[in-house]
């Protein structure tokens, strides 16, 4: 191996300002671990208390979906769709929390719609929005409410920056960039 | 009856429900991955405590974060409250956030417009 690829991979990491990254199976110990972790970074980081608490909400949102996606295809055999990626960003004074998982094409429209209802909404909509789903809708097995993404998009004050990449027949990569500020 | 207590850890709030006083107390961060787990003796214990209440109910939530999961569980805490309140006690909710934490202070607005149970909105320094 050229061993400079690893020192191209520390550039790389320190050109887009990655505060932590990981890519695999996510599991809720990680996630445990992760979130401790970054609470300590953004202590030493001095940031206000409400940007952590903002931060922190936000990340718990996000690696909870992806927890709770790749448990939905736990008996799924292609190994890659239990893979995720998250990427903790801080750029400036802002953070960011990028996320990455494969997602089947059904699922795949149902979530664009999700997030396009979302992202046309002002605050106060998204508070009614919010209140709505909270007080109708019906917790599933795995304790999800279908809360997060309006959560995520309340708490983050910003749009909710999507793509889905078209892979193959069967999978879409849906790429969520969220901006902290 | 008997108290609920649990310890509060890295995900889970401390739980203190004393039937005597008719205090329920949640502190810490609730952001487990299953919150319907964690909540189901909390609203089992709450069924039970409804048979016999103390004269009046103080419903303590000193929360510094909860996930989307747990809203909703928290929400049918809520429910379970509402149903036993005028039916031998009075059930009052105070609802704590931290200085500048807006957003803990819009989910307790947003209880307050779900739910039919009065709510004290208090502000302190540090939950």
């Amino acid at each position: 191996m050229n061993l400079s690829r690893i020192f191209n991979l520390y550039r790389t990491m320190e050109k887009e300002n990655i505060l932590l990254s990981f890519k695999g199976m996510v599991t809720g110990d990680l996630l445990t671990s992760v979130l401790q972790i970054m609470e300590s970074k953004m202590t030493y980081l001095q940031e206000t208390p409400r940007m952590k608490k903002k931060v922190f909400n936000v990340l718990v949102e996000c690696l909870q979906n992806l927890y709770h996606h790749i448990e939905e295809e736990k008996q799924n055999r292609n190994l890659e769709a239990k893979s995720a990626l998250f990427v903790i960003v801080k750029e400036d004074q802002n953070f960011f929390i990028r996320t990455g998982n494969f997602i089947d094409l059904k699922s795949a429209n149902e979530l664009k719609g999700r997030l396009d209802i979302i992202n046309a909404m002002n605050k106060e909509e998204l508070k009614l929005h919010y209140q709505e789903a909270l007080s109708s809708g019906t917790l599933s097995d795995k304790g999800t409410a279908g809360l997060g993404m309006i959560d995520i998009a309340r708490k983050s004050g910003n749009k909710l920056e999507y793509e889905f990449l078209p892979i193959n027949d069967d999978f879409q990569f849906f790429c969520l960039n969220v901006k902290i500020d | 009856m008997e108290n609920l207590h649990l310890e509060g850890s890295a995900k889970t709030p401390s739980v203190k429900f004393d039937g005597n006083s008719g205090v329920l107390e949640l502190k810490g961060r609730s952001i487990p991955e299953n919150s319907v787990e964690f909540y189901k003796p909390l609203n089992d214990w709450i069924d039970t405590y409804g048979q016999t209440p103390s004269n009046n109910t103080t419903v303590d939530i000193k929360l510094e974060y909860f996930n989307t999961s747990s809203s909703k569980c928290i929400l049918d805490m809520f429910k379970k409250l509402e149903s036993i309140n005028g039916k031998g006690t009075d059930v009052a909710v105070n609802w704590y956030f931290e200085e500048d934490d807006e957003d803990m202070e819009e989910a307790g607005e947003d209880y307050q417009a779900i739910i039919g149970l009065p709510f004290k909105m208090i502000e302190v320094e540090e939950i």
